[in-house]
């Protein structure tokens, strides 16, 4: 029966060939639009590390004064942390791993004076960055918190400036020069770029695309005067000489916390820890966050307001088309209104008719969907020429190749329902009266 | 022309007409607020700089000690200034379009941090950029030598400073700003004059009316004011001294690095800084075209349907003395009513989506005019696809009525 009314649609389908392209481009213009930027926002709002992200948690805490709040409305914690907090935290040890980070921009040059200096993304943190986040190593390794303490000046950097300095060999005990002053290597980053990059969500520098170039030692590296990118002070002045007792937060700290007991036993340590810092008359407050990943990604924004807001507008954009179709296929199915009786009066039941319309609907989105699917092939052809951070990474995967169908065939079939439903409850009599 | 027997017809289609309705509705909402968010990056994009952006550029340079910054602007404006084209070299902290360097809040009260007037971007300048610049005085006088300040901790202590018409109205509405005062902390600054416009740095970060909020501060050379200097040229050479200046850099002063994404032209500064806007506007006309032709498409399908399946009734209405005229103008009415229905529809939902849109954006409240506007276009719409389908109603010949089939 079904390839029966296969073919019964597809007789009705040419012989009003104009309709039915209209129909199917309407579809595939909507499917596209939507497909398109459902792409770019799902790329863009992914998990940066999956098989990590359930146990990261960024801790915050408030040194503010109390006659001056951090934000307006005096009710978000700080998204930073001042150095001496970030170290307590780090040395009591309470999570399975921590570290603390900020980012700079740093001057290298290029060792035995090849080549200018020039300016790359650094990482200045702790020894548990590596195994936290899991960033996989070429060559060598990290350094070890004996390091961290002694003021180590020792450098991992990535896989990409290695082949730029260094065309690819192993660089493990070669120097480095960073802002003017000498770096040894002890590891080599294979390419890692989390997207979105997490870790430096309010540290400064860009969200998406290439991963940073230099990973340094935060105690050694400060020691050679290296600034972090972004600071804010909440007493007089900032004595940027001092930065590690000023009143000031530049640090982002990470921990991992690997089950829900652990969590809460965090979230309790930071609630005691701020009680504590009232009680020593550090803090004015005791107000602590402790959020996990996906949850710090969505609550700062970190996925531009603009792809959020293209991804709504073709949403509706689909939502008209779909409105269109059910018009147009309605339309045609009463057009058709004797011939329904004709069948309907030969022993065709109401399940027949309605499954040859929703038939007819479902060609309708699968054309809609192939069509769709060059139209987002194109759009994402189009935006990855756009000048966005992220615009390399627009691509359609397989799951997002085979929701294009899924979302056609729904639309078609929603769009099919109503113009079924009034033809098979179309009465025959009257229709084969006419005749 | 007879509304009711419209109605009563329509009562018949009621499926058909909330459909048409719908769409309108749908088309409606999107449209007055695509439209709203055009407007408002569209008057971003055409922020007035104030200055002559055809004829300047910015080169900056970076890598070295903060000790040697008067040494490294001893040599950098010199070598500047000798690149054939030059008209000036000068310094200055940030540009209208280039990376914010300064902003800060200020307040009526020295020391004060609670009652901010608001946050304003400090552009300090060294001798002789406010004239390369090509400001507009419209107020006060023009800095003198003396009122040039040293400034060690970003901000000189003590300053006599121009400010924008758009500042001084928001900080002093309706009073003379000269030679009032304002703090930053501890630091004092008194207006001496008033330019008429001076974008700030990032103008998109802010608010439509905080644009401007400049502040000119004028700033010895050195300290806090290095590494970036301002080139002015004719504008047909700008773009040759500005490749002429990068390459000289590493002559001019081999130990400091180039900071390439921030050494342009004005001109490609503000055209990069727009660029997404740009996109974004396109984006969004190019959906609301294609939704406005998808609707008219679906009017014309609809239409054409009832055209076709009322063929007798229309040559029975002719035969019976109606005019071509009162059969094309019974199915413009007909779209009128059904359009104006989901107008009606579409207003209610324009202003929910605004209100989804307020939730997630900063964005201010749909103006009212919107609304009259795209009803206008709807209407248009529905009356042009409706054109075609009731032309060919009214030839329908009144011998229709006559056949039995």
């Amino acid at each position: 029966m079904f390839g029966y009314y296969l073919d019964l649609a597809l007789r009705s389908l040419k012989r009003n060939k104009v309709l039915t392209t209209l129909m199917v481009l309407a579809l595939a213009l909507g499917i596209g639009a939507t497909i398109t930027t459902l792409a770019v926002l799902r790329l863009l709002s992914g998990d940066p590390i999956p098989q990590k992200s359930a146990q990261l948690f960024y801790p915050q805490l408030d040194p503010y004064p109390a006659n001056q709040p951090f934000s307006r409305s005096g009710k978000r914690v700080p998204y930073l942390m001042s150095y001496i907090d970030a170290m307590n935290l780090i040395h009591a040890r309470k999570a399975e791993r921590q570290a603390a980070m900020a980012m700079s921009q740093v001057k290298l040059t290029p060792p035995s004076g090849v080549g200018k200096p020039f300016y790359a993304q650094g990482v200045l943190t702790t020894t548990d960055f590596f195994p936290m986040f899991d960033a996989p190593f070429q060559y060598g390794s990290g350094w070890t918190a004996a390091d961290d303490e002694g003021r180590a000046q020792v450098a991992v950097i990535a896989g990409s400036l290695n082949d730029k300095l260094f065309g690819g060999a192993n660089s493990v005990g070669r120097m480095i020069r960073i802002e003017d002053h000498d770096f040894r290597i002890i590891g080599v980053l294979r390419t890692w770029a989390p997207q979105p990059r997490f870790y430096a969500v309010h540290l400064g520098g860009h969200s998406y695309g290439e991963g940073d170039a230099v990973f340094v030692p935060l105690q050694g590296a400060r020691a050679d005067d290296l600034m972090p990118s972004t600071m804010m002070g909440y007493g007089k002045s900032i004595d940027v000489e001092h930065l590690e007792t000023a009143p000031a937060i530049w640090l982002g700290l990470w921990v991992q916390l690997p089950n829900a007991a652990d969590v809460a036993a965090y979230k309790m340590f930071l609630g005691n820890y701020a009680k504590e810092q009232v009680a020593l008359g550090r803090y004015q407050r005791t107000d602590t966050a402790l959020s996990g990943l996906m949850e710090w990604m969505r609550s700062e924004h970190v996925v531009p307001d603009d792809v959020r807001l293209q991804a709504g507008l073709a949403f509706g954009f689909l939502l008209i088309c779909v409105v269109n179709t059910v018009g147009l296929l309605l339309a045609k199915c009463l057009r058709r209104s004797r011939e329904i009786g004709v069948r309907r009066a030969l022993g065709a039941s109401r399940g027949a008719i309605f499954t040859q319309f929703m038939v007819e609907a479902a060609i309708v989105g699968v054309a809609g969907g192939v069509l769709g699917l060059v139209f987002a092939e194109l759009g994402l052809w189009g935006i990855r020429h756009q000048p966005a951070q992220y615009a390399s990474l627009a691509h359609l995967d397989l799951s997002m190749f085979l929701f294009t169908f899924v979302v056609a065939l729904l639309a078609s079939l929603v769009a099919g329902l109503l113009p079924a439903w009034r033809a098979c409850v179309v009465a025959p009599a009257p229709q084969l009266k006419a005749v | 022309m007879q509304i009711k027997p419209i109605l009563a017809a329509l009562r018949r289609h009621r499926l058909a007409t909330l459909l048409i309705a719908m769409e309108i509705a749908l088309a409606c909402a999107v449209l007055c607020n695509a439209c709203f968010l055009v407007a408002r990056r569209w008057t971003m994009i055409q922020i007035n700089s104030g200055v002559d952006e055809s004829s300047l550029a910015v080169l900056t340079v970076n890598g070295f000690d903060p000790n040697q910054a008067a040494d490294v602007n001893a040599r950098m404006l010199t070598g500047l200034r000798s690149i054939p084209g030059v008209q000036s070299a000068t310094l200055i902290s940030e540009v209208p379009f280039g990376p914010q360097t300064g902003a800060a809040g200020v307040t009526h009260e020295p020391g004060d941090f609670k009652n901010l007037i608001g946050v304003v971007d400090f552009v300090l300048a060294g001798p002789g950029t406010f004239k390369a610049l090509g400001l507009k005085l419209v107020e006060g006088r023009l800095p003198q030598p003396d009122d040039y300040r040293p400034a060690t901790s970003f901000l000189p202590d003590d300053a006599q400073v121009l400010v924008t018409r758009q500042w001084a109205e928001h900080a002093w509405p309706g009073e003379n700003p000269l030679g009032k005062d304002f703090w930053c902390d501890k630091m004092h600054f008194r207006v001496m004059g008033v330019v008429d416009h001076y974008a700030r740095a990032q103008p998109s970060q802010y608010d439509l009316q905080q644009g401007e909020w400049t502040v000119f501060t004028p700033v010895v050379p050195g300290g806090s004011l290095a590494g970036t200097y301002l080139l002015r040229a004719r504008p047909q050479d700008v773009q040759r001294v500005l490749q002429a200046a990068r390459a000289a850099v590493p002559k001019i002063a081999p130990d400091v690095v180039l900071d390439q994404d921030n050494s342009k032209t004005l001109g490609d500064l503000r055209m990069n800084y727009f660029k997404t806007d740009r996109i974004m506007i396109g984006l969004l006309l190019g959906v609301v075209v294609l939704m406005l032709g998808v609707t008219a498409l679906g009017i014309v399908g609809l239409t054409s349907f009832w055209v076709a399946q009322r063929r007798k009734q229309i040559g029975i209405r002719r035969a019976i003395g109606a005019t071509r005229g009162d059969i094309l103008r019974y199915f413009q009415t007909e779209n009128f009513l059904i359009v104006t229905f989901g107008i009606a529809l579409g207003m209610l939902l324009a202003f929910v989506l605004n209100a989804v849109l307020m939730k997630f954006y900063e964005l201010p409240h749909l103006p009212l005019y919107y609304l009259p506007v795209g009803a206008l276009v709807l209407w248009g719409l529905g009356q042009l696809a409706v054109l075609g389908p009731a032309l060919r109603a009214a030839a329908v010949p009144p011998v229709v009525a006559t056949r039995s089939v």
